[in-house]
C-alpha cells in the first residue's frame, strides 16, 4: 500500500507549518507500519495536545486524540482493554516531558507494551512558541527572551532511568533509520520510547536565528552521529542516535493476563 | 443476603452491572473499592490496574471503555478535584464510565477520615465549560448497591460519565445487604451500531432517539475521538453552527430528562405540614427525626433525593407546594438548599439543617432548626 492508504484524506490540508518536522515522522511511521505488514484495524493512535498530537486525527487507525500529557494514560486504558491492539501514541516535547512527564515514567517502569514517539522541537509551538522541558540552557522562547536558565533532559537517559524497555533516538534528517527505528519499537513488546528530534522553524529556529527548515535539518546532520561511530569518538559532543535500549522484560498487558489465569486456575482447584 | 460495609457495596453492585475495567488510585475513605476490585477482577477475567495519580487513573478508564468495556474509578475530594480535567473529556466525547467521589470533609485536603457532603457542587460544575452531569447518592447500602447499577445503566444509555457521590459514613458504615439474582434488576449493555463493516460510521451524529451507538476501538469501524468541538465524524471543527448543536446535545440529553429519570423516596409525605429534603447519610439522620416526631402526631415528611443531577426541578418544586416549612438537611453550607430554593414558588420557607465539621448530624440537630424555625425555641 502507499503511504496515502493510510490517510484520511478528507480532513487535509493538515495544519502543520510549511517545514515542520511532524509529518516526515507522520510518513515514515506509516511507512514503518506497512513494512511491519500491520492491519489498519489492529491499530490505536493515542495522542495528547499540541502540534504534533494532531497527527492521529490524519490517520486512517483507530484514533483518540485526548488531553495535554495524558496521551500515555490513556493509551494504558486501551492497551489493557485490549491487549491484542498495537498502540502507538505520538507526542510532542512539552506534552510527553512537562505535563505528561509522570505519565510516561509509570508506563516506562510497568513496562506497558506501547510505542511513544517523542517528536522534540524543543519549543511549544501551539501554543506560539514557548521553552519547554526540551530546550537547551541558554536558547530563547516567546517566555525566555533572554534564553532559557532551565536545564533540558536528556530524554534517553530518562527513558532508561524509568524502565523502558526500548529506547532510541533518531531525527527528521535520517528518515531511513528513522523507519527502521519506529518499526522495531512498535515490534518490541515493551514500553518503547522513540525521540526524534524534529525542527520547529516557526517558532524556534526563528527565535534561535537557526535558519529555513532545510538549515535546521542540516544541523541535524551534522550535530548527530550513530551511537560508538568513529565521528562520535572524534567529536564527543555530538548528539549520538541509534538504539540504546533494547531488551525482553515482562510486560504488563501480558502479566497481567498471566495473573488472571493463575486466579482462573486456583478458583478450579479450590472449587 | 451478606452483612458488609458500604464500599463492599458499590463493588458488589459495580459487579452486577458488569464492571470490567477498574483503574484507581488510593485515597480515604474510598480505598477498599480498589482493595476489593484488585482481588475480585482478576478471578473473573476483568482489568484492575493501580495507576500513578487520579488524571491517570481516570483517562485509563476512558480508554479502556472506548475499546467495548464497562469501567469505573473512585475517590474522594482531592483526587475527585483532579479528575476533573478527563470528566469533561468523556462528557464532550460522549464516553461511558462511572466516578465514584466518597465524600470527606472540607476543603483541600480537609478531614480525610470524617464525613462530609461537600462536594455537590463540585460534582456539578467541577470541571470546565457549559455541561450537564448525571450524579446519583443513596443513604442506605442497599440503595447504593442499586444506584451503582443504575450509574452504569445511565451512562450506557446517555453515553456520558456518571459520578456516584456517597459519602464517608455510607462509604464505611456496615450493613445488610441483599444481592439481587442475574436478571432481578435491569442491567443496561452498550448500544452498538448496526451499521456494516466497509459503510461510513458516524460516530458522534445523533439518533432520532437522541442515541448514538458505539463502535469499539478494534472493531469494524475507525473513526476519530477528540475532547474538541467535533462534527458527526469525530473530527476537530470551529465552526459556530457545529459547536451551537453539539452543546445544545450534551446539555439537553440530560436536563430535558431530569424529572423523567430523577430518583427519589418519599416518607410521610403525604399530610406532612413541614418537609425535609435531605440525600447520603445525612437522610437518615433526617429519617429517624421525622419517624420520632410521627410517633409524637407531628406532621413532617421526608423527600430524600437519589438523584442530585441534573437536579430534579418539577418533582421538587411540586414536592414543597403547600407545605408550612421546607428544611433541607445536608452536611455542607447549603449547596442543595440553594437549589431547592431556585426551583420552589416560596424560597423564603426554606431553611436548612447542616453540620460542616465531621461529625454526622444528628436526629437532635435537625429537630433544634425545626423547633426554631416552628417559633417553638431551641
Amino acid at each position: 500500500m502507499a503511504v496515502k492508504d493510510y490517510l484520511r484524506e478528507r480532513f487535509f490540508p493538515q495544519i502543520w507549518c510549511p517545514g515542520c518536522g511532524h509529518g516526515i515522522v507522520m510518513a515514515n511511521m506509516i511507512r514503518a507500519i506497512e513494512r511491519l505488514g500491520l492491519k489498519k484495524d489492529e491499530i490505536v493512535v493515542v495522542s495528547g495536545i499540541g502540534c504534533s498530537s494532531r497527527m492521529p486525527g490524519y490517520l486512517d487507525f483507530h484514533t483518540l486524540h485526548t488531553l495535554h500529557g495524558r496521551a500515555v494514560a490513556f493509551a494504558t486504558g486501551v492497551k489493557m482493554g485490549r491487549p491484542e491492539l498495537t498502540v502507538i501514541v505520538p507526542m510532542g516535547d512539552g506534552d510527553a516531558l512537562a505535563i505528561g512527564g509522570n505519565h510516561l515514567i509509570h508506563a516506562a517502569r510497568r513496562n506497558m507494551d506501547l510505542t511513544a514517539i517523542i517528536m522534540n522541537n524543543s519549543i511549544y509551538g501551539m501554543t506560539g512558541g514557548q521553552y519547554s522541558p526540551m530546550t537547551p540552557f541558554g536558547k530563547r522562547a516567546t517566555t525566555a527572551t533572554s534564553g532559557t536558565i532551565e536545564h533540558a533532559f536528556d530524554l534517553v537517559e530518562l527513558a532508561r532511568g524509568a524502565g523502558a524497555s526500548f529506547v532510541a533516538r533518531t531525527t527528521t534528517y535520517h528518515v531511513k533509520e528513522m523507519i527502521r527505528i519506529i518499526a522495531k519499537a512498535i515490534k518490541h513488546k515493551g514500553f518503547a520510547v522513540v525521540e526524534v528530534m524534529s525542527q520547529c522553524p516557526t517558532y524556534y529556529g526563528r527565535k534561535n536565528k537557526l535558519g529555513s527548515a532545510v538549515d535546521m535539518m542540516k544541523r541535524f546532520k551534522e550535530g548527530t552521529a550513530p551511537i560508538g561511530s568513529k565521528k562520535k569518538g572524534e567529536h564527543p559532543d555530538l548528539i549520538e542516535r541509534g538504539i540504546f535500549v533494547q531488551e525482553e522484560r515482562p510486560e504488563y498487558s501480558r502479566s497481567y493476563l498471566e495473573l488472571v489465569e493463575k486466579c482462573r486456575v486456583r478458583e478450579i482447584e479450590t472449587g | 443476603m451478606r452483612f458488609m460495609q458500604g464500599n463492599e457495596a458499590v463493588v458488589e453492585g459495580a459487579l452486577y452491572a458488569g464492571l470490567h475495567f477498574y483503574a484507581g488510585y488510593p485515597i480515604t475513605p474510598s480505598t477498599e473499592i480498589a482493595e476489593i476490585l484488585s482481588e475480585r477482577l482478576p478471578r473473573i477475567g476483568g482489568k484492575f490496574i493501580q495507576m500513578e495519580d487520579e488524571i491517570a487513573s481516570t483517562c485509563a478508564i476512558i480508554g479502556a471503555s472506548l475499546t467495548g468495556f464497562k469501567v469505573m474509578t473512585a475517590t474522594s475530594g482531592p483526587g475527585f478535584s483532579l479528575m476533573q480535567e478527563a470528566i469533561g473529556y468523556a462528557l464532550m466525547t460522549e464516553v461511558p464510565a462511572v466516578v465514584v467521589n466518597v465524600q470527606r470533609g472540607g476543603p483541600g485536603t480537609g478531614l480525610p477520615t470524617s464525613v462530609g457532603q461537600g462536594d455537590v457542587m463540585q460534582a456539578r460544575w467541577g470541571t470546565h465549560g457549559d455541561h450537564s452531569i448525571i450524579t446519583l447518592t443513596a443513604s442506605n447500602l442497599q440503595d447504593a448497591f442499586i444506584m451503582t447499577v443504575e450509574a452504569f445503566n445511565l451512562a450506557e444509555t446517555f453515553r456520558t460519565p456518571v459520578i456516584l457521590l456517597f459519602d464517608e459514613v455510607v462509604g464505611h458504615m456496615r450493613e445488610k445487604v441483599v444481592i439481587p439474582q442475574p436478571g432481578e434488576i435491569e442491567v443496561v449493555e452498550r448500544l452498538r451500531t448496526s451499521v456494516p463493516e466497509g459503510t461510513n460510521y458516524h460516530p458522534y451524529l445523533v439518533r432520532e432517539d437522541g442515541r448514538l451507538p458505539m463502535s469499539d476501538f478494534g472493531g469494524a469501524h475507525r473513526y476519530n475521538v477528540t475532547g474538541l468541538v467535533h462534527d458527526m465524524w469525530g473530527f476537530p471543527s470551529t465552526d459556530s453552527r457545529v459547536t451551537y448543536d453539539l452543546i445544545h446535545h450534551l446539555v439537553d440529553k440530560l436536563e430535558h430528562r431530569a424529572d423523567t429519570m430523577a430518583h427519589y423516596k418519599e416518607y410521610f409525605t403525604e399530610d406532612a405540614e413541614v418537609l425535609l429534603i435531605s440525600y447520603g447519610s445525612s437522610a437518615r439522620s433526617a429519617l429517624h427525626m421525622v419517624e420520632d416526631r410521627r410517633k409524637r402526631g407531628v406532621k413532617v415528611g421526608l423527600l430524600e433525593l437519589q438523584s442530585l443531577w441534573p437536579f430534579p426541578r418539577e418533582t421538587v418544586r411540586k414536592k414543597c407546594e403547600g407545605r408550612s416549612h421546607v428544611l433541607v438537611v445536608e452536611m455542607n453550607m447549603g449547596q442543595i438548599c440553594q437549589e431547592v430554593k431556585r426551583v420552589v414558588s416560596e424560597p423564603e420557607k426554606v431553611f436548612l439543617a447542616n453540620r460542616f465539621d465531621g461529625v454526622l448530624i444528628s436526629p437532635e440537630d435537625i429537630l433544634r432548626l425545626l423547633n426554631m424555625i416552628q417559633g417553638k425555641g431551641v
